[in-house]
């Protein structure tokens, strides 16, 4: 059935509602004003200018990507095996350690930062890149081993055992045969790692210090005290990284694929 | 063997970053804290007693569930004609509608905050609509209050409201609507009773979702609240990091998680009366 004028005029009004606030960051990160006035008084890019020379926001910046490329990398490496033992062999088990490993995505990020704040503190491990690591590797390891199990498990079988009765050994097979064959997964797995760590709020903010911070905190912190353009400066050049790393997946991978479905 | 040591790597992040700081979450519940301020070993409810009986904790409750379940009414109610048109989309649109949907679940929660401030602040869009069409002298508030607040977590439940929706709806019957239609139904009348009766269960997992992802919000409520409204949420990082009641803070978190867990035994239960 065609939708009626009704039904177009309501989901209009859903998407209006939806992508309102990303259009309006993305106009007044080029206010040449001194406030979030909407519509701008003129437009400059001025407070890109000045998110450049903010030494703080610089240095946030640096340490969440590297950050992420370093969680990620774990992300990958820890649920890459443990994503293939769960598509592929059979151990008692399964069923629960499969649960496991999702488990951490059914807790409020708040209650995970606050539980990581009693954990690592007493340890001396709260500010510290180790306990913001571990923190964010807990976070996005459920991500990289259900994305990796979707792709090893879409990998014929078949092709691995005929790798088998050609020789090869099991550890082999999966290396040289599975692995590249699930290679778009790991691909998509790695950049949606990035992303939850580079995006991460709640979790960070229990446990950073002044001397090492995010950027997603630092722009927390700026949005809690101040309402100038330079925090949408800065919430653009987020999303710009989001969409450079879901561009990057599409263009490599394709994302329907990357994601197991066809 | 070999699937155990394969598997030793993320079960050893998952022991370090996750099971060990919730057991120490749930033991630290147990503690108390002393009348100067510190923290000592204890097994004791005592801290339990002291959150439950105190009228600002209730207060609170009643203020986030409140919150959560207007926002997740009016993301689920905002969501439905969203998903009714995606679904009725050619294949063709069907997958840019989808992803511009769910779109705002890539961008963080702060930046689209910040979208909202300059929406519904006093210089914002909206005041300055009204003014200029004189129909307010002074700006109404929009932020910095409930009202803020309520907007700002509405759209940000949206997405997940819109990804249960597409995918429930997904599977509805459409020829059921087109039998109605031919057989002399108005629109009005086929979307009453038809396709809402349809599209109840998907209806009431949108509704949950949101609803316990509400009850936990922190950065909008912060936020658009502009320190002047005060949820479970925002009490919970407070007390961990401003007041430093580690115990308290733990109690109240897990207070939380128990009223999110009873929520979702219920999303179960009705899950199966309706399958």
């Amino acid at each position: 059935m065609r939708p009626g004028w009704f039904l177009r005029l309501a989901a209009c009004a859903g998407y209006a509602l939806l992508l309102a606030p990303a259009l309006v960051v993305a106009v007044i990160s080029f206010s040449a004003g001194d406030f979030l006035t909407f519509p701008p008084p003129g437009f400059s890019t001025r407070w890109y200018a000045a998110l450049l020379s903010n030494a703080t926001l610089m240095e946030a910046l640096r340490n969440s990507a590297l950050l992420a490329l370093i969680v990620a990398a774990i992300a990958l490496l820890a649920g890459a095996p443990a994503a293939y033992a769960i598509a592929r062999l059979r151990f008692p088990g399964r069923e629960a350690i499969a649960g496991f490993l999702a488990a951490p995505l059914l807790l409020p990020s708040l209650v995970l930062g606050l539980a990581l704040l009693l954990a690592l503190q007493p340890l001396k491990l709260a500010a510290t890149w180790p306990g913001l690591v571990l923190a964010h590797a807990m976070l996005a390891v459920p991500f990289a081993v259900r994305i990796m199990t979707t792709a090893f498990a879409a990998v014929p079988r078949d092709l691995e055992e005929a790798a088998w009765t050609l020789g090869a050994t099991r550890f082999r097979a999966a290396l040289h045969v599975t692995l590249p064959l699930a290679a778009p997964g790991a691909v998509a797995a790695g950049a949606l790692c990035f992303l939850v760590s580079f995006d991460e709020t709640v979790i960070s903010l229990f446990l950073v210090g002044p001397r090492l911070s995010t950027l997603p905190v630092e722009m927390f912190r700026y949005a809690e005290n101040r309402t100038d353009p330079l925090v949408a400066a800065l919430a653009m050049a987020l999303i710009l990284v989001a969409l450079a790393v879901v561009l990057l997946v599409e263009r490599l991978v394709g994302f329907s694929r990357a994601l197991g479905r066809e | 063997m070999t699937a155990w040591l394969l598997l030793l790597p993320a079960c050893a992040i998952l022991a370090a970053g996750f099971l060990y700081p919730v057991w120490l979450l749930a033991r630290i519940s147990l503690n108390r804290t002393t009348d100067l301020g510190a923290m000592e070993e204890a097994l004791t409810l005592e801290t339990f007693a002291k959150v439950a009986g105190d009228d600002f904790t209730w207060e609170l409750a009643q203020n986030t569930a409140v919150l959560a379940a207007s926002s997740a009414f009016l993301a689920t109610a905002l969501a439905l004609p969203v998903a009714l048109l995606i679904r009725a989309a050619n294949p063709r649109w069907r997958g840019l509608l989808s992803l511009m949907a769910v779109a705002p679940l890539l961008i963080s929660g702060t930046a689209r905050v910040v979208g909202w401030m300059a929406i519904l602040g006093d210089r914002g869009l909206i005041n300055a609509a009204l003014a200029g069409l004189g129909l307010t002298a002074d700006p109404i508030r929009l932020i910095n209050n409930w009202t803020g607040v309520r907007i700002g977590l509405t759209e940000s439940l949206m997405p997940y409201a819109c990804l249960v929706l597409i995918a429930g709806l997904g599977r509805l019957d459409a020829r059921l609507e087109e039998a109605a239609a031919t057989l002399g139904a108005t629109r009005a009348r086929t979307f009453l009773r038809i396709t809402l009766p349809l599209a109840m269960p998907a209806l009431l997992a949108a509704f949950l979702l949101c609803f316990v992802l509400g009850v936990s919000a922190f950065v909008t409520p912060r936020l658009m609240g502009g320190g002047r409204v005060f949820v479970v949420a925002t009490e919970i990082f407070d007390l961990a990091l401003e007041t430093v009641d580690w115990p308290a803070a733990a109690a109240m978190a897990m207070l939380l998680l128990g009223a999110l867990f009873a929520a979702m035994i219920l999303r179960a239960l009705l899950g199966r009366r309706t399958a």
